[in-house]
């Protein structure tokens, strides 16, 4: 028995608008490729390149609870937001997050990369100063490399001491890329 | 229902304990003769319970199809919302991920069965509970082999135990036709369990 998408739509929004999910996600196209994005009621928990849904799901099922579903209703303002920061529209983004499985320490971290503005970069040991402990410089990078929240919290603004890019979870590429659309790089320079 | 939010997939007390291995130190090869294999499956599936995503589409068509057969395809719409609606309110409360396909069938029937209630202006009947009522599922089973008509009444009959006019109602027919549809599947089982 085939259910129509209706039918599926309907149920998926009206468990959102219940309240009844402990995750809600969806896929959306941008520039640098298909992305997911999943919030729970507490704000923006994910944001995946390359997203594979299957290990997602379980991924956030057991970080945040097993009642996980698609739905497109409550990531629309991310949705909106995204598209507008890849339009150049949008400087900063207006998102509470929530990140609650993280570590105290990558926590902390994650907060203070949040304050890195658009068209800026900063170093590896400079994010680590700031956290209180500089000689944690590798210990952030794995911080950045685990971002649940990339582009959001734009660990794409880190790069290394000598100015080189490292490293970025979703691809080099994709980091060269958001610093272009920022104004950081030049993009006519060849990286 | 309530056992405490957030404890969901807590081992229930009375089950064997799945660290309860005998010799720890032969070689394990799964068999279903090793003593602590049962325990340490049934430890897997509390661990595996799916997200409710997967859930979701695993048993949606399932769902749907057994709502079209108990309420008519227009009826069957609502009542596909309110089902996995009710599975979402009581998903993490599940104690095992064991057979979700049932488990979802026997609160579609539910679902089912409040909607003929309500269409029959009766009083509301209570909400029944979600464990699990084996009676139902065994009407089922053994109704399963009648010609529709006659299973749809028998069980919403005996399973349900609606009114001849409510089940009338479902098949799109008479009380009259309800009730000899009813009592000619009964004949029928009758006939084969003899």
């Amino acid at each position: 028995m085939t259910v129509s998408p209706t039918l599926d739509r309907r149920f998926r929004e009206a468990a959102a608008a219940a309240g009844l999910l402990d995750v809600a996600y969806d896929l959306t196209d941008s520039p640098i490729g298909t992305l997911l994005v999943a919030t729970t009621d507490r704000g923006l928990c994910r944001i995946s390149f390359d997203p594979e849904p299957d290990r997602m799901t379980e991924e956030l099922a057991r970080a945040f609870g097993a009642r996980v579903l698609r739905a497109a209703g409550p990531i629309e303002p991310v949705r909106r937001q995204l598209d507008e920061y890849f339009d150049g529209r949008r400087k900063q983004f207006e998102l509470a997050v929530d990140l609650r499985p993280a570590a105290p320490f990558s926590r902390d971290v994650l907060r203070r990369l949040a304050r890195v503005p658009h068209g800026e970069v900063t170093t590896y040991g400079a994010l680590a100063q700031a956290a209180g402990r500089p000689q944690a410089a590798r210990a952030v990078g794995t911080v950045m490399n685990r971002n649940p929240i990339p582009i959001v919290l734009p660990c794409h603004r880190v790069i290394g001491a000598n100015g080189s890019l490292v490293g970025y979870g979703g691809g080099l590429e994709r980091k060269e890329r958001l610093l272009k659309l920022e104004g950081a790089l030049d993009a006519t320079l060849d990286m | 229902m309530d056992d405490g939010a957030g404890l969901g997939h807590a081992i229930d007390g009375g089950e064997a304990n799945p660290f309860d291995v005998p010799d720890d130190s032969r070689p394990h090869t799964p068999s279903l003769t090793f003593p602590g294999f049962r325990a340490l499956e049934k430890m897997m599936a509390l661990v595996q319970q799916p997200p409710f995503e997967r859930f979701y589409e695993d048993h949606r068509a399932a769902v749907l199809g057994e709502l079209r057969r108990l309420l008519g395809p227009q009826a069957a719409e609502d009542a596909y919302q309110e089902t996995f609606l009710r599975a979402l309110r009581a998903y993490d409360r599940l104690r095992h991920a064991d057979n979700l396909r049932a488990w979802a069938l026997t609160i579609a029937r539910r679902v089912a069965a409040d909607q003929h209630r309500r269409r029959d202006a009766e009083p509301e009947a209570p909400e029944p509970s979600l464990d699990t009522r084996p009676a139902y599922a065994e009407l089922g089973e053994l109704a399963g082999a009648l010609p529709r008509k006659e299973r749809t009444a028998v069980v919403l009959r005996y399973g349900y135990d609606l009114s001849y006019a409510a089940i009338g109602a479902a098949l799109g027919s008479s009380e009259q036709a309800a009730r000899q549809a009813a009592s000619s599947g009964v004949r029928r089982l009758r006939r084969r369990m003899q």
